[in-house]
């Protein structure tokens, strides 16, 4: 049985590891070569260990061992002549591009009126600017290709919500949908559609790290999952404390996919009820 | 390879034809067995013809040609005891439901419209959401293995459309009373794990919408049909494109979506 995106070409930011990682091998399950880009290094204002080179060459590995293609280089969001070189090369070698996944994205903790300014400028230049960069970068071989496209934005339940002591996350996943749903409009009559996801806390390196469940447990100096699990718990509607990224990528690929070839303009929470509890 | 919904049980109102068909047969192909409901019969302000007994032994047909059991009834969902009986026995037959689409819709939108124009349209597109999910959740708790269940809006339960008759208010009305409904549901069934979405649908090429009365209704005022109009370059989705969300929202695939409203409009909400 032919895949759900059998002999398309899908563009990822962010692809070494996490919810990157894991769209690329379930859109590679369904039939898709990739276009994997990630900074691989480190951001100062970033208090966890960001991805490295070796995550890259893994999500390379896994994407091969389904017998697809994937072109990964080590690319930042925020510098856009590097991004659209990796892209272009990118698509020299795989010939086609269909689908755009913006999913790059850091996070960081702080009050609104304590935030450094390297900190806010950080999270805008990667989780909006960044967006932005690969939507610009990837439109023109949409557009070149003739056939439509589906272009998904990750934004966040931060992205509908206000959440306290991360208001430079929030206003960048805010900033996502409009982004969204504006390009949504500029891109219908190419029939390429625009969308964006919205997850509650997921089970990657950038929510389970120790500055995180800090943010749910100020009150404890070392905190662990165990310590912030049941605040990730209050979070949701249902039971849960997080999901995990295949959850992200199971939306991301209905998106993807045909089944979705009149979805656009449209926000939608993979979140365990978050938003409207 | 299994379909998504194997060893499912779908129960589906309005399932004589339109997306109600669709959807049985949608999810009939990932494995689902289907109760299936609908009024087959008029209702007085309805300007264009209603379901018969004939279209729901087709859907009849087509599930079986899938090797999937259905049980079908004819059941008006603004009737709290017939529909509960259709459930029943439609349980008794298949085994519990897991799944509730509940698509029952009317569209009184006519030049000539009649006064239970605005109550026919609340009784079936609200108050009839309201009882099929009412009949449902009952069965589904008590059994505790969660469940999905999705209510069909429309861009009408989103924006301000429909025009200034009794039946186009009393469809943006019910329609947005379904996202109210929905909201609620989600969060009251959430500690069942029994998620609640809805979908909203732009113009839909059934039999609803593709008519005479409609057309009329449309081509009186320039300014309608104009608001009508998709972003992207489609006059009109298809019965399986709403099926496909549906088939989706209701799978494991979705297992942490509830909550949403999802639409499957072309970009009209957004070009609003």
């Amino acid at each position: 049985m032919a895949g759900r995106v059998e002999g398309k070409v899908a563009f990822i930011t962010g692809a070494a590891r996490g919810q990157g990682r894991s769209h690329a091998i379930r859109l590679a399950q369904e039939g898709a070569d990739i276009i994997a880009v990630d900074l691989c290094r480190q951001v100062d204002s970033v208090p966890y260990p960001m991805s490295t080179p070796q995550d890259l060459a893994q999500t390379v590995k896994e994407v091969e061992a389904l017998d697809r293609r994937i072109v990964a280089s080590q690319a930042d969001v925020r510098d856009y002549g590097a991004l659209k070189a990796a892209l272009d090369a990118g698509v020299a070698e795989l010939g086609r591009l269909d689908i755009v996944s913006a999913n790059a994205g850091i996070s960081s903790v702080g009050r609104a009126d304590e935030l450094p300014e390297e900190t806010w400028q950080d999270m805008i230049d990667t989780n909006l600017t960044g967006v932005w960069h690969a939507a610009k970068a990837a439109i023109p071989h949409l557009k070149a290709g003739g056939r439509g496209g589906s272009i998904i934005l990750t934004s966040s339940a931060a992205g509908l919500m206000a959440m306290e002591n991360i208001a430079h996350y929030v206003s960048a996943k805010h900033g996502v949908v409009g982004l969204m749903r504006t390009l949504a409009l500029e891109l219908a009559p190419d029939s390429i559609r625009v969308n964006s996801l919205h997850p509650t806390m997921v089970n990657t390196p950038m929510i389970m790290n120790e500055p995180t469940y800090q943010l749910f447990r100020p009150d404890l100096e070392n905190p662990t999952i165990d310590d912030a699990g049941p605040a990730f718990l209050t979070l949701n509607a249902l039971p849960i404390k997080w999901v995990e990224p295949v959850d992200i990528s199971n939306a991301l690929l209905f998106l993807a996919s045909d089944e979705a070839r009149y979805i656009t303009g449209v926000t939608l929470p993979i979140d365990a009820g978050c938003v409207i509890k | 390879m299994a379909g998504k919904l194997e060893g499912k049980v779908a129960f589906i109102t309005g399932a004589a034809r339109g997306q109600g068909r669709s959807h049985a047969i949608r999810l009939a192909q990932e494995g689902a067995d289907i109760i299936a409901v609908d009024i087959c019969a008029q209702i007085g302000s309805v300007p264009y013809p209603m379901s018969t007994p004939d279209d729901l032994a087709e859907t009849v047909k087509e599930v079986e040609a899938l090797d999937r059991r259905i049980f079908a009834r004819q059941a008006d969902v603004r009737d709290e005891a017939g529909l509960r009986a259709a459930f029943e026995a439609g349980v008794a037959e298949l085994g519990p439901v897991d799944i509730v689409l509940a698509n029952a819709g009317i569209a009184p939108l006519s030049l000539h419209e009649t006064h239970d124009a605005w109550q026919d349209v609340i009784d079936v597109n609200l108050t009839g959401v309201f009882n099929t999910v009412e009949t449902a959740i009952p069965s589904m708790i008590e059994r505790g293995q969660g469940g999905a269940i999705v209510l069909t809006s429309s861009t009408a339960g989103i924006n301000g459309i429909g025009g200034p008759t009794r039946g186009g208010l009393g469809y943006t009305a019910a329609k947005h009373g379904v996202v109210g409904l929905m909201r609620s549901y989600a969060n009251n069934l959430a500690p069942h794990s029994i998620r609640v979405n809805s979908v909203h649908p732009t113009g839909v090429n059934t039999p609803m919408v593709v008519n005479e009365a409609m057309q009329e209704f449309l081509e009186s005022d320039p300014s309608l049909s104009n608001a009508m109009a998709n972003a992207l370059p489609v006059p009109m989705v298809e019965p399986v494109d709403i099926s496909n969300a549906i088939a989706w929202l209701v799978s494991d695939d979705a297992r942490y979506v509830t909550g949403i409203t999802v639409p499957v409009d072309a970009g009209f909400t957004n070009k609003k």
